[in-house]
């Protein structure tokens, strides 16, 4: 009976959240670096953000976002920031090097979310300095470009004192995953492929060769799809005999995030950072 | 004979995947992660309290009483034990909230008193330790976040239909969330004290 009634408790909050998704600021999609949604920045100011956290990028590997918004209400900046954090997942996956200003205009508030990879080189403290000491007075002043140029200026300059991994492209470090995983693979059909065949026979020697190379796939790759591909492709070979030479087709690739555009690299964040105001302190 | 020790190999593997099983035990592993990071984030907030009372009573030592009751609470949630085992015990995970709870009301208490201290407002190591503790707070907040929705997907696994027959088998109870009313209470604090600190001269009515 009390399970129930907690049940029903459970179902209640949901039910609300979702009845509170609805007045909730919808996280824009991530596009560029740098996103304005209240029009205050001209292009050329968006093109050189723009132009120099890309550069920062590709010179220590880190992402630095910045959001600009009427408002967050009737969320705090807090609240909002976290699931802005959560959607674009900004800073590369293992070493959750993102940051993300957000701006909340009409609000006068702002935010610096920091990815757990970054909290020791940007901590709270200075986090809440680098918000009251160089953003918030040219905000103050209105001077919305200013205030954020010199913001990411200052971050990019903190998080250059941290040790980090290299920049490296996504795509070869997937590619290098792949290739360790072929090579298992490869083992596992010949040698094993081998023996089961001798044990069991032709058709079920493969088939368990198969479902070997699928399990490794899966446990290493932790992709379903792969895994199956896999298996399929080294059932098939165990079949045909052999099981020496190379694999028929192609076995690899295609994730990444799409070529041109910026997207996050999936960086984890866990509420790091510091919130400020301007014009009233 | 091997053929059949194959196949009963493979219903067994599928078996285990399709009644929820290996979801039960990646729900459980994934709600121990998020409740130790909640664990985490509170013992951040409880070592940075002796730090910020001396700076307090460095600026206000007449707010005696005060600085009391934050010691006091501060040790109480030291006394619980905060094993990662505390979500399998209901009542001890009410206990524990409770110190937190009493933790949280009393530092907001402070933070509102410190607002008639012109000098402490403006001391740097006082801003620091501020900034500090709504940062802890903040990260407290998300991981709590974190844990709800982890707790609430394993209890909604373990109790949907062909999964609940599973869960009775291994006897995996639904694990305890934080409740609405603590919610707020914990919510309601810190937001007060910062965003009205006008609204607020005279100290809360300590008893």
């Amino acid at each position: 009976m009390l399970a129930l009634i907690r049940l029903f408790g459970i179902l209640a909050l949901m039910f609300a959240s979702a009845a509170g998704a609805a007045d909730e600021v919808a996280v824009p999609p991530l596009k560029a670096r740098v996103t304005d949604l209240t029009g205050t920045l001209n292009g050329g100011e968006l093109a050189s953000l723009e132009a120099e956290l890309r550069t920062f990028e590709q010179s220590k590997g880190s992402q630095i976002a910045v959001l600009m918004l009427p408002s967050t209400q009737p969320e705090t900046i807090e609240q909002y920031s976290i699931r802005v954090a959560e959607r674009w997942k900004i800073g590369r996956a293992k070493a959750d090097d993102g940051v993300i200003l957000i701006i909340a205009k009409n609000d006068q508030r702002l935010r610096i979310e920091v990815g757990y990879g970054l909290e020791g080189a940007i901590p709270d403290v200075v986090a809440k300095r680098v918000i009251r000491e160089v953003i918030a007075p040219h905000l103050l002043a209105n001077d919305f470009y200013g205030g954020i140029r010199e913001g990411t200026q200052t971050l990019m300059k903190l998080i250059g004192g941290e040790k980090l991994p290299p920049p490296t492209r996504a795509q070869t470090s997937t590619v290098g995953d792949y290739q360790s995983l072929f090579v298992i693979l490869l083992v596992v059909v010949v040698v094993a492929g081998g023996v089961l065949k001798a044990i069991l026979g032709r058709l079920f020697g493969s088939a368990a060769t198969g479902v070997a190379a699928g399990f490794i796939a899966w446990a290493l790759a932790g992709a379903i799809g792969a895994a199956a591909v896999a298996g399929v492709v080294a059932f098939l070979m165990a079949l045909m005999g052999g099981g020496r030479g190379y694999y028929p087709g192609g076995f690899g690739g295609g994730f990444g995030s799409g070529g041109g555009g910026f997207g996050g690299g999936g960086g984890g964040f866990g509420g790091g950072g510091a919130s400020g105001s301007w014009g009233n302190n | 004979m091997r053929r059949i020790w194959v196949m009963v190999l493979a219903a067994i593997t599928l078996g285990l995947s399709g009644c929820g099983y290996n979801e039960m035990q990646r729900g459980d592993e994934q709600i121990k992660g998020s409740w130790s990071e909640v664990l985490n984030q509170y013992q951040r907030r409880a070592d940075l309290v002796p730090n910020l009372v001396n700076t307090v009573k460095g600026f206000a030592a007449q707010e005696q009483q005060i600085l009391i009751q934050v010691t006091e609470a501060r040790s109480r949630v030291g006394s619980i034990q905060a094993t990662p085992e505390l979500i399998n015990d209901p009542a001890a995970f009410a206990k524990f909230q409770q110190a937190q709870a009493g933790l949280s009301s009393a530092l907001s208490r402070l933070l509102v008193v410190s607002e008639n201290y012109p000098q402490l407002k403006s001391d740097a190591n006082f801003r620091d330790l501020q900034a500090q503790l709504e940062g802890t707070e903040n990260r407290i907040a998300v991981a709590r976040n974190r844990y709800i929705k982890s707790v609430q997907e394993y209890n909604t696994l373990i109790r949907t239909f062909p999964n609940n027959l599973t869960a009775m088998m291994f006897s995996y109870q639904v694990k305890p969330n934080f409740s609405v009313e603590d919610e707020k209470a914990i919510a309601k604090p810190p937001t007060v004290s910062f965003d009205k600190p006008a609204s607020a001269p005279t100290p809360a009515p300590a008893k």
